[in-house]
């Protein structure tokens, strides 16, 4: 059997046994919520009804009830959009990166992060519909037979590999998360005391036995899984990426964007999964599983992706000036001098500045900081994308048509609607779904629980004194 | 789970290692160890029981052919066979020209096809699909407990059999 060495922090604190962690994992799904749920459900859901009314407008009467002009076509839509998909990565990267790198601590995160992905790209693809004008012909940038010639999609266009890209990695990350739920849903299933709580954990189940074949096939499947999401998950954003660099755009028109990109999503989305969990164990009392150790871990990841996007925004300075491009060296002083300063500094300030705070252990050790930095850092990527999609635009290569762009309410109304959604999700989602996946879990509790690790320390001194 | 015309005996085991030592054991005494209900999957179980190795990768690498094939396929017919375009003077006139802005596409597919040809047949050769009953030997089978199923032929070696798992550490035993 696997053996862990006891200077390693264990990853399960307290004497777990597996049952304990059934318990423990089905404890919020077999309870009812207390107060302080309903409370933030009903704050989510009064926001996402926000949504639903500004989209209702949008819809009813057309895309001039938001802030956008000639000059800035996209703005807070798009900003929105990649903000969303971004924080969806890193569900993506603990779930499949992590497997493939054996990193079991992803163990007691992977479940509720792969959630956060779904949920955040259901947000962003609630803005490209609603950024169309015209959702009933969302259809359009499909490959489909139609009545004009056929007049196919443009497969040289950007726009049409993200269409391929968002729905490949929504369906697959949904996929890659549901069928890693099915033996938890059986576990509830074959607890479950009252009628429709057995019947409805039945049809999630999928009629699951672990049985050797089927335990077998799953972790093939999860594996292979995890070997095409990890390639998908780094495409999807550079294809976000290229919607902006295969433009001419000053400002866009960087080769620079996939790799800098992809590391804003995962510092991003980082940063969501710990204002989540951060919040998750503390009212759902799983300290046991998400320990300060998992913390620290994922604030390595933020600081070093922190530290990437740090590196890209200079690059991308130094480039500017290096090119001799007037136009892209104004774009890039009219950043950082122009109107929207305070938009490029709160970026600066929060992705670049905060992050460095975490080479300090005892910041990443700390619950409070790391929550209060990932915040900054939720709100420093917002303002990256506002910044490099509306300051690029706002004064393009005719100064007659140089203007400024502000939302109106019902971007506004988007835009905090689709926060309401994204908790409303996620809110359902830890009373109804284990968000520990336990059956993965139980594997390492003979090897880096903390229980383990002391009887392995006994054992060990017995044999040195004999 | 097997037939159900087949006879079984369950042991009911609460440790793996327990339950992985106990199979070559068994076995050495004429037993027919047919298969192990576990909570999480157990390493080198599949190995003890002598199961071969599964072929759903292959699958999805057949499924993943498939979703590339297609894509270059359709890139093709739409972009360059049926309706060619000229957009900002870079025409679509050859396929060869034009594959480095196709590649996105086809990768897409592929994983599409790949990721969700293999889920699919995942479910389907493993009988999991929503409204399947599933038969629950013991109600902590998916919680902490092991569940090893032994076939007989007649009603005459269950005592044996039970006496046998017994003795190889089962905690409890069920027809």
């Amino acid at each position: 059997m696997h053996k862990e060495s006891e200077l390693r922090p264990p990853l399960i604190l307290g004497d777990k046994t597996w049952h304990d962690i059934t318990e423990d994992v089905c404890r919020p799904v077999e309870s009812k919520a207390n107060k302080w749920w309903w409370l933030a459900f009903s704050l989510s859901l009064a926001a996402f009804l926000w949504w639903v009314i500004a989209v209702s407008y949008t819809v009813g009467t057309g895309l001039g009830v938001w802030g956008l002009n000639k000059t800035v076509g996209w703005a807070w839509d798009i900003t929105n959009f990649v903000w969303w998909v971004g924080i969806g990565h890193a569900g993506t990267l603990i779930s499949a990166i992590l497997l493939l790198f054996r990193q079991k601590w992803r163990l007691s995160i992977n479940r509720s992060a792969e959630a956060m992905t779904i949920f955040a790209v259901i947000c962003a693809a609630s803005f490209i519909v609603s950024h169309m004008g015209r959702p009933w012909v969302a259809y359009w940038p499909l490959p489909l037979p139609n009545q004009y010639g056929s007049l196919w999609v443009n497969f040289n266009s950007p726009l049409v590999w993200d269409v391929f890209a968002i729905s490949t990695y929504f369906s697959v990350s949904l996929v890659f998360w549901y069928s890693g739920l099915i033996p938890d849903f059986a576990v509830i299933r074959d607890r479950a005391n009252t009628k429709w709580r057995k019947r409805i954990y039945t049809i999630l189940s999928f009629g699951w036995v672990g049985t050797a074949k089927n335990w077998q096939r799953f972790e093939e499947v999860s594996l292979v899984l995890a070997g095409l999401s990890t390639p998908l998950v780094l495409s999807v954003h550079s294809v976000v990426s290229m919607d902006f660099a295969t433009s001419i755009v000053p400002g866009w028109h960087t080769t620079i964007f996939p790799p800098y990109f992809v590391a804003g999503a995962i510092f991003s989305g980082f940063a969501m999964v710990q204002t989540l969990l951060i919040i998750v164990r503390k009212v759902l009392t799983l300290e046991d599983y998400i320990t300060i150790y998992h913390i620290d871990m994922m604030n390595r990841v933020i600081l070093i992706t922190g530290s990437i996007v740090g590196v890209a925004y200079i690059t991308e300075f130094f480039i500017a000036w290096y090119s001799g491009v007037e136009y892209e060296q104004y774009a890039f002083i009219n950043r950082a001098t122009g109107p929207y300063w305070w938009a490029y500094w709160s970026m600066m300030t929060c992705n670049v500045i905060t992050p460095q705070l975490f080479w300090s252990k005892k910041l990443r050790e700390s619950v409070f900081a790391t929550f209060i930095i990932s915040i900054f850092v939720n709100v420093g990527m917002w303002f990256e994308r506002f910044v490099i999609i509306v300051t690029s635009l706002h004064r393009d290569y005719l100064p007659s048509s140089w203007t400024m762009y502000s939302p109106t309410w019902v971007e506004a109304g988007i835009f905090i609607g689709s926060i309401g959604l994204f908790f409303t999700c996620f809110l359902i989602f830890v009373r109804v779904f284990p968000v520990i996946a336990m059956s993965e879990l139980k594997t390492i509790v003979k090897s880096s629980s903390e229980g383990a690790k002391k009887k392995h320390a006994v054992t060990a001194k017995q044999d040195t004194q004999l | 789970m097997s037939a159900q015309n087949k006879k079984f005996v369950y042991g009911i085991f609460n440790d793996d290692a327990v339950v992985l030592n106990a199979i070559p054991v068994l076995r050495n005494k004429g037993l027919k160890v047919k298969d192990v209900i576990s909570p999480f999957p157990i390493h080198g179980l599949d190995e003890a029981l002598g199961l071969e190795r599964t072929r759903i990768s292959i699958a999805c690498f057949l499924f993943g052919m498939t979703g590339c094939g297609l894509a270059l396929l359709m890139t093709y017919y739409m972009n360059i066979f049926d309706w060619p375009m000229d957009i900002g003077g870079k025409p679509s006139f050859a396929f060869y020209k034009n594959l480095p802005a196709f590649i996105p596409v086809t990768f897409e597919s592929t994983v599409l096809c790949a990721a969700h040809g293999m889920v699919i047949t995942f479910f389907l050769r493993s009988k999991l699909l929503p409204g399947v009953e599933p038969h629950v030997i013991h109600p902590r089978m998916a919680d902490d407990h092991f569940v090893m199923a032994i076939q007989i032929n007649d009603d005459s070696e269950i005592a044996n059999v039970e006496s046998q798992l017994r003795a190889a550490g089962a905690i409890e035993t069920k027809k």
